[in-house]
């Protein structure tokens, strides 16, 4: 019995979430007793696993194949598959990533089991874990009780442990040759590849005013704009207004779009879904306006205004006018 | 081509969400419900892939009997037929119950391909189209953009993290989980709206289709979030509320 963390990477480069997933996974052994084992897929991985292994973990297991080389369902499924019948964890965690959504469910499938999707706190209790995971939205929390005799899965969410809290140890390698057939292997993937230069670079922005469904209509587009130039800040946007085409896709912020942190983020119109959260809650300061009160923007602003956008964000660029003038 | 777009019913968009006596689910008596965005974005890619290659798209759904409207509004929007799994306690059913009711009901159809949005606004948990496609035998994939139909084939475009994509091929049948803003909504017609009066909805239950296994995933309770960080909310009119921010962002924050 032990905890297994699916540690994950891509072209030899850690995912950063994979870092945090194995905290959770250190912290939810240490509450079990049990042994943490991490686990890292690919070809050519060895050198990643000795980095894993400096970690405070009893094992780390290379699972090497030439078909892990790119990503693929089926291979990663197989290959997990191969990992766990022969690590025989009674707990398996993933980094919430658009890879883990990818496989994982079937993986879990595969063994009757259920995936608890985006976790952001565990608790053990009564012999079967509990994860805590957001629901509608982020507008409510669910405990979800898992039940059975394992193994349980669950991914975690970006944010929710810290990979500063990692404790450092010193652990064995162990390679495994998962058995792979290519025929097996229906996805072919092509090269990855991007829509086009990013013409804007909104890391580098130090005020962003982003923008959200609130706004209505393509129409309603210049009272933000008229904020972001009182400011002197970049215009942003959450998907839904990217999707719409009604501000281009570069300036979209969020789990698809760009990560940013700068000195001040002013959320107009944003609901906080989670997959926007994880692209600013880094930004200093959090500024929200939403008609809402219990939108879950609230819960990451350090400053809020509760009301119609349509007559904040005027109100807003008068006073800041006023208070440059 | 033979589609099978699963839709879900979900509550709107800007529902005010009270937890019910049990605490194991929302009020849902007082709330409106529609299609599940990204469930809409899929019936769309399945109609436009209908138009350009010809076959058939059949809209189904898992869902207590309300959800009969936003069946209708498929139907409208030109579904040819559908499948509604009725069950009333659905939210109680892990997503490995509901995608194998969804699984079944899916394979007495032999479809080509098996839509779905990515994920759903009310849970959440982004799985039932992969967690089918596992129980039906067929290759998948997820956070789609875009579908080209080669033969027998599929050519799809994945979404990955920070703006990259990936094209992937493989054969039919196959089930796709689709993202959001692939292509543009239609409207229902007049016309369609007629049209989808007369149009088939096989009902089925859960019994029907071989029934869902115990959960092994369970809501135990749900609740509104503890805040873990409070907000400064400014009160007061849009003049004097704006007033006070900006004051913050001068002598606090310091970036006017």
């Amino acid at each position: 019995m032990s905890v297994l963390v699916i540690l994950e990477q891509q072209g030899g480069k850690w995912h950063r979430m994979s870092w945090e997933t194995l905290a959770a996974g250190q912290q939810l052994g240490a509450a079990l007793g049990e042994p943490v084992e991490a686990g890292v897929v690919g070809a050519g991985v060895g050198a990643l696993a000795q980095e894993a292994a400096a970690k405070k973990l009893a094992r780390v297991y290379a699972v090497e194949h030439d078909l892990l080389k790119d990503y693929t369902a089926d291979g990663y499924t197989a290959a997990v598959e191969a990992l766990i019948r022969k690590a025989n964890p009674k707990i398996v965690l993933f980094p919430h990533t658009y890879q883990v959504r990818d496989f994982a469910p079937k993986l879990a499938t595969r063994f009757n089991q259920v995936l608890v999707s985006d976790v952001i706190a565990t608790r053990f209790d009564a012999g079967t874990p509990v994860f805590v995971r957001l629901l509608f939205q982020g507008k409510l929390n669910g405990d979800v009780r898992v039940s059975g005799t394992g193994p349980w899965f669950a991914s975690i969410q970006a944010g929710a442990w810290r990979a500063d809290s990692l404790e450092a140890g010193s652990a064995p390698v162990e390679t495994l040759v998962p058995p792979l057939d290519a025929s097996k292997i229906r996805q072919k993937p092509e090269a990855p590849f991007r829509e086009s230069a990013r013409a804007v670079d909104l890391t580098a922005a130090e005020i962003i005013v982003s923008v959200g469904r609130g706004i209505k209509e393509k129409e309603n587009i210049p009272v933000v704009e008229e904020l972001a130039k009182a400011l002197g800040a970049e215009l942003a946007a959450s998907r839904p207004i990217c999707d719409a085409g009604w501000l281009p896709m570069e300036r979209q912020v969020g789990s698809s779009g760009q990560t940013v942190a700068p000195k001040v983020y002013l959320a107009v119109g944003i609901s906080g879904a989670i997959q926007h959260l994880v692209g600013m809650k880094g930004a200093k300061t959090i500024v929200a306006i939403n008609k809402d009160a219990n939108a879950p923007i609230f819960e990451v602003a350090d400053y809020g205004i509760v009301g119609d956008l349509f007559e904040v964000v005027p109100a807003l660029v008068e006073e800041v006018k006023k208070a440059k003038a | 081509m033979k589609i099978i777009v699963a839709i879900k019913q979900v509550p709107i968009r800007d529902s005010q969400l009270r937890v019910d006596a049990s605490g194991k689910w929302i009020q849902e008596g007082d709330l409106s419900f529609e299609i599940n965005e990204p469930d809409a974005y899929a019936l769309e890619e399945a109609l436009q892939l209908k138009e350009k290659h010809g076959g058939e798209v059949i809209a189904l759904c898992a869902g207590p009997a309300r959800a009969a409207q936003t069946i209708r509004e498929a139907l409208a929007k030109g579904a040819d037929r559908a499948i509604h799994i009725e069950e009333e306690n659905l939210n109680t059913l892990d997503t490995l119950g509901v995608a194998k009711l969804l699984a079944a009901a899916a394979e007495t159809e032999n479809p080509d391909l098996l839509l779905t949005g990515l994920q759903s606004d009310d849970l959440g948990y982004g799985q039932t189209g992969v967690v089918a496609a596992e129980l039906l035998g067929l290759p998948h994939s997820t956070i789609i953009m875009n579908v080209d139909v080669e033969g027998s084939n599929i050519k799809v475009k994945r979404e990955l993290e920070d703006g990259w994509f990936q094209n992937i091929a493989m054969p039919l049948p196959a089930v796709l989980t689709i993202q959001s803003g692939i292509n543009k909504l239609r409207y229902a017609t007049l016309m369609g709206i007629k049209k989808a009066k007369t149009k088939e909805i096989k009902r089925l239950t859960a019994a029907e289709l071989g029934g869902a296994p115990a959960s092994i995933a369970v809501i135990e309770k749900i609740y509104v979030p503890q805040k873990t960080k409070q907000a400064q909310i400014f009160e007061g009119d849009a003049k004097s509320s704006a007033a006070k921010l900006v004051e913050k962002l001068k002598f606090e924050v310091r970036v006017i």
